[in-house]
């Protein structure tokens, strides 16, 4: 960590290690849980980023995962239930030089939070959000989530949730998000690269990570996110290439009018060419929206980045309308403030 | 400046009198400009000299049907050649543009006061949505009052004749038509009006001509008729010398916070959601950028909290703005602030309530919520601005106890303040206080949550301070290393040291000074935009030798460390208050003295009668 080099702005920054990123506090999650894994990658990927690390601030509600602020060792707020956004919004504004990051969880951010969490993503403000979802709640020991399925017995639910579920990714694209991603606690190689794509990204920036809760709701990924059958499971988007899957990679995405459909190449006829080819950088997020509603058993579950586009971000669209500001009305001067509009003097003499 | 000349012009038949103090109020539908009559009528006063105070009054509907009761938009004001503190109890002078103003106002104006009614508005479908049988205009019932019926829609559009503009747009002129006839019969120029037109309407020619032509027009009638057969003087106050302008609650805190700002050399945020009536703040504040202002149109009260908390986390002056409704969506994160011992500071412009309320009435009823609507044990520090341009003094003050002492301060104003206006002496800056800020840079030593001995406050640490990385939040702080912590001991200690750093904000404000005798038989304590009235009441029954004085709170959490002495000095304390007794209660409860409140929860101020009245029954 002493070894000095050149950062992309030029200047001399000391080399981190994924080390300068573990504070000094204990982790308290269950032993298990899939939260120790999206740590290990966020602070793995840290170093890469250039960025020094009093620059970095992680910002969280409530729920399990938002003790995450607490192990990184940046500036940290943990703040109250589902208001992440509001807090990262007033940081990332006030100060845009800083790399600011939301922790939040399925409850935090679709249920109390939702509010913040679509208005946030919907300014384009550049920040960057990771939904930890483990489809419970965790903290509170064991009720259903906005992203729990249909039916599911909880200790809130004993005859069975009768709330539908919501699909995180649709709700994300329909606030205009510009970039959206996708992983699973259980491939870490997979999670670390969509974290560093995350980071990079100019913009609201949205990442959930299906995430296991072996306490409350053990296994309720690993359908599709167990290793030995991730691969028949679960489809990576990768940009301009067509959607294959499987572990002899022959099977694929193929878009049926508005449908996806699954297929298998070599079997009636089906080539590659037939397959639906990632295109990231669409202007229009409704293919993205397609995948983002394949859910398994009838589909692979799409992991990778769904969307990557850019606009500018309502930090620097803000900064930018202060220097207009000052530009057209001078930098602001406060005697001149005080003494504006319509004055009269009173003399000595009344 | 020019003394109000003399009308030399005026015609013989025309007598000129003298009068101290005047109170007008024009009333009429809120489509019929009146606020921007009222505001016409206040800034030429102003430049005259005299000394003003102001009472806007307008629907919560945006347009309610034309002509309904629930329509009609009012704004009094006072004019005096000598020092005023209140928009005057009952309006001498009502100029009521429609049936249903004449309905809403009549009852205010005093008895053999002067009536200005537009006779063209008295049709039949307009007496209706007014609900009178028959036309007071014509059933004798107006005989209490000295009556000047005037076609104003005609005359209006009589003298419009040479303005190129369609019907409706000329009839909407008699606004100015009914100003100019005021201006003649208080003997104001009409320069600064014009000048003002032409400013406002210079991209639209035709409707600053029509407008001007309107506002002449108004004057010339009145001079060359004989309707009225005096006209009145006022002249300038014997205000103190120094520069002055016109300005409202709203205006003052606005750029009272921006100068804040300036004396701390640290930008200024502003998180807000609409809500009336403070969001004249968000407005204002969004007009000047160009002072590093920072405005946040958030998509709840919450969120405009929350970015006002994560601003000043990040080194900025973290601001909200809201009024009663929108304080208790903010509750839970003051909390946080508290916690996070962080500096906000959070404007509450009051207005009537519970739940929606009266949106455009002013009250005083938040100040319990100011000081206990959060969970647990959760100590702000409260202010509260007197005046209109006391907004200003109380929003730097906000800032400087908020940043010196590391703690969210809520600034407690209200509809009356915040839309009333009046003459502000324009400070020089060197008269400002300044406003230390210290931000933590040092290394060595580094403890979130290690305090200042004096003032207990913690230090300010921003991101972007390498070495200083550290996580804050919500859960009980260990004390000094500020980390997570259950243990009950540092519970208690941590609990009670929240409370001491607030109570130690008082060591830190001036002392509570009372009006009139020291001490004796009534003491009447108030807060907030009480104290025209108080001050006025009080100073007119000591003129009239009664031994009665009076003292004004701006700090309300701490108070001022004499305050217990203070009441102690009184046989009697009368607390007046636009609600049921909620200072009475604190004072009651802090001081074990027998205050007695005296409650008024009408949406509007107290006239000075009432104070006095209430005053006369304890001497
Ligand atoms: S309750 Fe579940 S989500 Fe929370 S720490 Fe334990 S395993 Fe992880």
């Amino acid at each position: 960590m002493s070894e000095q080099t050149l950062t992309t702005n030029g200047k001399i920054a000391a080399t981190l290690t994924r080390k300068d990123f573990v504070s000094d506090q204990d982790v308290r999650w269950c032993p298990g849980c899939g939260d120790y894994s999206i740590l290990a990658q966020v602070q793995k990927v840290m170093p890469d980023l250039g960025i020094p690390k009093e620059k970095i601030v992680f910002v969280s509600g409530i729920g399990c995962s938002s003790r995450f602020p607490y192990y990184m060792n940046t500036y940290g707020f943990h703040g109250i239930h589902g208001r992440a956004p509001t807090l990262a919004t007033g940081i990332k504004t006030a100060n845009p030089e800083l790399s600011v990051w939301v922790i939040t969880g399925d409850g935090d951010a679709l249920s109390i939070g939702g509010n913040h969490f679509i208005h946030a993503i919907r300014r384009n403000l550049d920040i960057k959000i990771i939904l930890f979802n483990n489809r419970i709640y965790g903290l509170t020991k064991g009720q259903y989530s906005p992203t729990s399925e249909f039916g599911k017995k909880t200790k809130s639910s004993p005859m069975g949730a009768i709330d539908y579920p919501i699909n995180p990714l649709s709700l994300v694209f329909a606030s205009e998000a510009t970039f959206v991603a996708r992983s699973i606690d259980t491939d870490p190689k997979h999670l670390s690269s969509v974290v560093e794509r995350l980071a990079r990204h100019k913009g609201s920036a949205f990442l959930e990570v299906y995430q296991n809760c072996n306490i409350f709701n053990d296994g309720s990924h690993k359908h599709f996110s167990e290793r030995e059958v991730r691969d028949d499971r679960t489809v990576n988007l990768e940009q301009g290439k067509p959607l294959i899957f499987g572990k002899d990679r022959n099977k694929g995405i193929r878009l049926y009018g508005v449908k996806p459909e699954v297929v298998t190449i070599g079997e009636n006829g089906v080539t590659v060419d037939d397959l639906l080819v990632h295109d990231e950088t669409a202007p229009e997020p409704n293919l993205a929206y397609i995948l983002g509603r394949m859910q398994y058993p009838e589909f692979p579950v799409p992991i990778g980045v769904f969307r990557a586009v850019h606009k500018p971000t309502y930090d620097a669209l803000l900064d930018e309308q202060v220097s207009a500001a000052v530009t057209a009305k001078g930098a602001g001067n406060l005697e001149k403030l005080l003494n504006s509009g319509e004055t009269w003097v009173i003399g000595p003499d009344g | 400046m020019d003394t109000p000349k003399l009308k030399d012009q005026a015609t013989p038949r025309h007598q000129l009198e003298e009068l101290d103090a005047v109170t007008i109020r024009f009333a009429g539908d809120s489509g019929d400009g009146m606020q921007l009559t009222g505001t016409q009528f206040t800034a030429t006063s102003a430049i005259i000299g005299n000394d003003i105070s102001t009472l806007p009054d307008f629907p919560a509907e945006i347009r309610a049907p034309a002509g309904s009761l629930p329509g009609v938009s009012g704004y009094q004001l006072n004019f005096s050649s000598h020092d005023i503190r209140t928009p005057g109890d009952e309006p001498n002078v009502l100029v009521a543009m429609n049936p249903a103003a004449l309905k809403m106002n009549l009852k205010d104006l005093e008895p053999g006061g002067i009536l200005v009614v537009n006779t063209d508005a008295f049709v039949e479908s307009n007496l209706r949505k007014a609900a009178y049988e028959t036309n007071p205009l014509e059933d004798g019932s107006l005989s209490g009052y000295r009556v000047f019926k005037l076609p104003i829609t005609s005359l209006t559009m009589g003298a419009l004749e040479e303005a190129k503009l369609p019907h409706k747009q000329m009839e909407r002129c008699k606004n100015f038509y009914a100003l100019g006839l005021m201006y003649w019969l208080f003997d104001r120029p009409l320069e600064p009006t014009l000048k003002w037109i032409d400013q406002k309407f210079s991209k639209m020619p035709e409707v600053a001509l029509a407008n001007k032509l309107a506002v002449k027009a108004g004057y010339n009638y009145a001079e060359t008729t004989e309707i009225f057969t005096t006209h009145y003087r006022v002249v300038k106050s014997d205000m103190k010398p120094g520069k002055y302008r016109n300005i409202t609650g709203n205006e003052a805190t606005a750029i009272g916070f921006i100068a804040a700002s300036q004396l701390a050399g640290r930008p200024l945020y502003y998180g807000s959601y609409p809500i009336t009536p403070a969001s004249d703040v968000l407005h204002e504040l969004s007009t000047h950028k160009n002072f590093g202002v920072k405005t946040f149109q958030a998509e709840d009260e919450i969120a405009a909290v929350g970015a006002a908390l994560g601003a000043a986390f990040a080194g900025n002056l973290g601001l909200t703005g809201t009024s009663g409704p929108g304080l208790a969506l903010k509750s839970e994160f003051i909390g946080l602030a508290v916690m996070t011992e962080l500096p906000i500071v959070i404007i509450d412009v009051q207005r009537g309530g519970p739940s929606t309320g009266l949106p455009t009435k002013t009250e005083q009823a938040d100040l319990l919520q100011v000081m206990f609507g959060r969970n647990s044990e959760c100590p702000v520090a409260v202010v509260a601005p007197a005046t209109p341009s006391d907004c200003f003094s109380m929003a730097i003050e906000a800032f400087r106890i908020a940043i010196k002492y590391m703690t969210p301060v809520v600034y407690l104003s209200d509809g009356y303040l915040g839309n009333g206006s009046e003459p502000w002496e324009i400070p020089s800056i060197e008269s400002l206080p300044r406003i230390e800020v210290k931000f933590r840079t040092e290394k060595a030593g580094f403890y979130p949550y290690l305090r200042d001995e004096r003032t207990l406050a913690r230090p300010w640490a921003i991101p972007g301070t390498p070495g200083l990385e550290h996580r804050i939040g919500g859960l009980e702080k260990q004390h000094i290393t500020g980390n997570v912590n259950y243990d009950p001991d540092n519970h208690d200690f941590m609990v009670r040291l929240r409370a001491e750093k607030v109570a130690r904000i008082a060591q830190d404000i001036p002392l509570l000074e009372v009006s009139g005798e020291p001490e004796g038989k009534v003491l009447v304590l108030g807060w907030g935009s009480t104290h025209g009235a108080i001050t006025t009441a009080t100073e007119q029954l000591r003129a009239k030798g009664t031994s009665v004085s009076s003292a004004h709170l701006r700090y309300l959490n701490p108070f001022p460390r004499n305050l217990g002495e203070v009441l102690s000095r009184f046989e009697t304390v009368i607390v007046p208050e636009l609600n049921l007794g909620q200072l009475a209660l604190l004072v009651r409860a802090r001081f074990l003295v027998d205050a007695i409140s005296f409650s008024k929860v009408k949406g509007l101020p107290f006239k000075v009668s009432e104070i006095v009245k209430k005053i006369n029954e304890y001497l």
